[in-house]
């Protein structure tokens, strides 16, 4: 099959997912070494692609050429070699510091607790990438990602957890709508094994990157030094902190650096009057102060949350689901509504802990990953308190 | 296989592979004062001679080094200091800007960490400077100045410089001239004697001849200041151990591209305007990089610009089907960057992003021009819908 400019035309959606022009996004690490080395074996003409996020010049140049982590760059076009595919770089950094460092940096000025990689998901891997990739005569792009796609028998597509929930990513995939997820293939989904193994499935293949750590960090803050990569861009700025009745009870530099649900760094030098540790309960970036308070006070009861994405029809009414309100973050009984705004109304079973604005809320059906919004505003259990 | 790529490196001639492997089976430091060691040095001597009759040079003015780099950074660098040396007002170091990487870096270099004055010449649309520029500059104060480097042709959009022209400039004011030949060597005539230069770059691996050999012509007179220090080999100025297999290798190979130079332009120069046509005629918004007179540029090269595509997306378009060619720079940390080179050209940065080399050699067929004729419709069609990112 192919379209007029003698390239492979667009896949039927019904047909058995072989044979496919795939782009494997490939960081560097063993995961999307891994994931391409699959999609290879599985009879897909693969490529593979590693984006350069940054542009931090480390090495000298007359030019400007810039590159992102020439490392990871490297252990990438090793790894597709010996896979034996094509390789190339693709410079997204002004991208990517439009649509995810800047929101990200925005985000903590603003009082909330952004998750990059969602966004990087959303606006990069499975947008600016995809889009490039489609235009190029390319069917799919293929990630490290734990998550399984589903083809419905109607040809629709849903995405469910990984086989393996400990190292299940759907919630950071969350915000892929249904023509995103036609186009998306993450071959360690169904993977009911443990890094070990996948670790040795890649030296079993020959990819050096089998022994490479994890990176768990934020890919753009190499030292994994948040705080400081925050008080470089933002600055610092001396303000309260109070406990619940206004009262002060130390300082800090500045009210950006903090999350709710936050008890270490706090530096309050004296303890509370039950003797009990204390927690980050509010943030107001407008007069930089910070709230804190008993772990009780942490408790939410409901919240709403925006910009809510689909995966597949929208649902009409109110739901009951399960929600994930964080990456690593256990499951929780909701019931949710999307409303006007567009908005999404979510009220929980029992009352959670450490629900941070800023965050993604991704809803579940089963295994199915329903939709996602971020989150905007809680209500407290102990004070229906708005936080900003 | 459309393999278009032979600026990047070209086969290695089989005359070549059997004097390398034939080297490889022999032991000797050419060094050395006993029997083994003599006959590596004859070995050594005899490839100099046959390099220096193939360049139009004295065999004592062949310095073996590990390819067209180093050499270039001894040139650029060793003159230099050496330059500086002499008279500490010599700081002023004029370069083109189309240079590779290998100079222009060396200059930035200088002028970074050892208090040089680095000047960039002026170039034409074409990227060619020229000999009133070089007046120019050098008039405004001959004393100041250390060196003079303009390449003899350029790598990426084939454009020849006049460099017996630029030399005789410079020899007015008894400034020395270097010039990376690495591109030229093979396909036009080098004679070192009658060029005027000071130094002149050559490398193994673009003329048929092994990898990690090359040559920095060296007119008897100058004694650069060594980049590399140690046993006094080559002239005092190169140390370390010569690679015999490499250096012999290299000697055959650059004797026969100098044999067969004319014929082998004729050849690659007619596949090379058959393939400007077919390109033109597909693409007719396409834009031929360099001189677009064939007297003026490599009979080997071609290069364009392609409007509202990325030189990468062409590349993984054309890969994909089995054409081999380039964007013309080279990155090896992966990210594509406009060429400096097609910028200094005065070339609109957006257009900059997307070009592609093509260069001929020795093994190039017709076939390799219909590949492209044949894919370079659709596949600038293709990319351009994926514009730039």
């Amino acid at each position: 099959m192919t379209d007029s400019l003698g390239f492979p035309g667009a896949p039927d959606p019904t047909a058995p997912r072989k044979g496919l022009r795939v782009l494997a996004a490939m960081s560097g690490g063993v995961d999307s070494a891994v994931a391409a080395a699959r999609a290879a074996e599985a009879g897909h003409d693969v490529t593979g692609v590693h984006l350069a996020l940054s542009a931090n010049p480390q090495s000298f140049r007359t030019g400007a050429r810039g590159c992102c982590t020439i490392e990871d760059s490297r252990d990438a076009r090793r790894a597709a070699d010996v896979i034996g595919i094509p390789f190339y770089v693709w410079d997204l950094a002004e991208r990517f510091r439009e649509d995810v460092v800047d929101d990200f940096i925005a985000e903590y000025e603003a009082g909330r607790t952004p998750n990059p990689c969602l966004r990087c998901n959303e606006k990069i891997k499975f947008a600016a990438l995809l889009d490039k990739a489609l235009a190029l005569g390319f069917d799919a792009v293929c990630t490290g990602h734990y998550a399984t796609v589903v083809l419905k028998d109607d040809g629709s597509r849903e995405l469910h957890r990984a086989s393996d929930m400990a190292k299940d990513q759907s919630y950071v995939l969350g915000v892929l709508d249904e023509k995103q997820l036609a186009h998306a293939m993450f071959p360690l989904g169904d993977t009911l094994t443990t890094k070990e193994e996948i670790r040795a499935e890649a030296e079993r293949r020959g990819l050096a990157v089998a022994k490479k750590p994890d990176s768990h960090d934020i890919c753009f803050i190499a030292d994994g030094d948040t705080q400081g990569f925050l008080a470089k861009h933002l600055g610092t700025a001396e303000g309260d902190i109070v406990d619940e009745s206004g009262a002060k009870v130390g300082t800090h530099e500045g009210a950006y650096g903090f999350t709710i649900g936050q008890r270490k760094g706090l530096r309050i030098g004296h303890p509370a009057p039950d003797g009990k540790p204390r927690y980050v309960l509010d943030i107001s970036p407008v007069n930089n102060t910070v709230t804190v308070g008993p772990v009780e006070a942490l408790d939410v009861i409901a919240l709403t949350a925006i910009k809510p994405r689909w995966c597949g029809v929208a649902p009409a009414g109110p739901g009951t689901y399960t929600a994930q309100l964080r990456a690593h973050g256990g499951e929780t009984e909701v019931t949710a509504e999307p409303v006007d705004g567009p908005e999404l109304r979510v009220s929980f079973a029992e009352p959670v802990r450490g629900v941070a604005p800023g965050q993604a809320i991704v809803l579940y059906d089963g295994t199915r990953v329903v939709g996602s919004a971020t989150i905007a505003t809680t209500v407290r259990a102990a004070r229906a308190t708005q936080d900003a | 296989m459309a393999y278009l790529d032979h600026a990047a490196t070209t086969p290695m001639l089989p005359e070549a592979v059997q004097a390398m492997t034939a080297q490889l089976a022999l032991t000797g430091n050419a060094s050395s004062l006993h029997a083994a060691g003599r006959r590596a040095r004859r070995t050594v001597e005899e490839s100099r001679e046959s390099l220096a009759a193939a360049l139009g040079a004295r065999p004592s003015e062949v310095v073996f080094t590990s390819g067209g780099t180093e050499a270039d950074n001894l040139a650029v660098k060793g003159l230099f200091w050496a330059r500086r040396d002499a008279d500490p007002a010599r700081t002023r170091v004029l370069a083109s800007p189309v240079e590779h990487h290998a100079v222009l870096d060396a200059v930035h270099w200088l002028g970074e960490h050892e208090g040089a004055t680095v000047e960039y010449l002026p170039v034409d649309a074409y990227g060619r400077v020229h000999a009133d520029a070089l007046r120019e500059a050098i008039a405004r104060n001959p004393d100041d100045v250390a060196l003079v480097t303009v390449m003899w042709a350029n790598n990426e959009i084939g454009t020849i410089m006049p460099v017996h022209e630029l030399a005789g400039v410079a020899a007015e004011f008894g400034i020395p001239v270097h010039a990376d030949a690495v591109q030229a060597f093979g396909q036009l005539e080098l004679d070192f004697a009658a060029s005027g230069l000071a130094a002149m770059t050559v490398s193994g691996h673009k003329v048929g001849g092994p990898y990690g050999i090359g040559a920095l012509l060296l007119g008897r007179q100058y004694t650069p200041v060594p980049v590399q220090h140690g046993g006094g080999q080559e002239r005092h100025v190169r140390s370390g151990t010569l690679d015999v297999p490499a250096v012999a290798a290299f000697a055959v190979a650059g004797t026969l591209a100098a044999e067969r130079r004319e014929a082998h332009a004729r050849e690659v120069g007619a596949l090379r305007d058959e393939l400007v046509e077919a390109v033109l005629a597909a693409v007719p918004d396409a834009v031929l990089g360099g001189d677009p007179d064939p007297a003026g540029r490599l009979p080997a090269n071609a290069h364009f610009s392609f409007p509202g595509c990325e030189g990468d997306s062409l590349l993984l378009l054309l890969d994909a089907r089995g054409i081999e060619c380039s964007t013309g720079s080279a990155c090896t940390a992966g990210v594509a960057q406009p060429s400096h080179v097609v910028l200094a050209t005065g070339t609109d940065p957006d257009l900059a992003r997307g070009t592609l080399r093509f260069s001929f050699g020795h093994t190039s067929s017709r076939a390799d021009v219909r590949a492209v004729a044949d894919a370079i419709g659709p596949v600038v069609e293709r990319a351009r819908s994926a514009g730039l990112s």
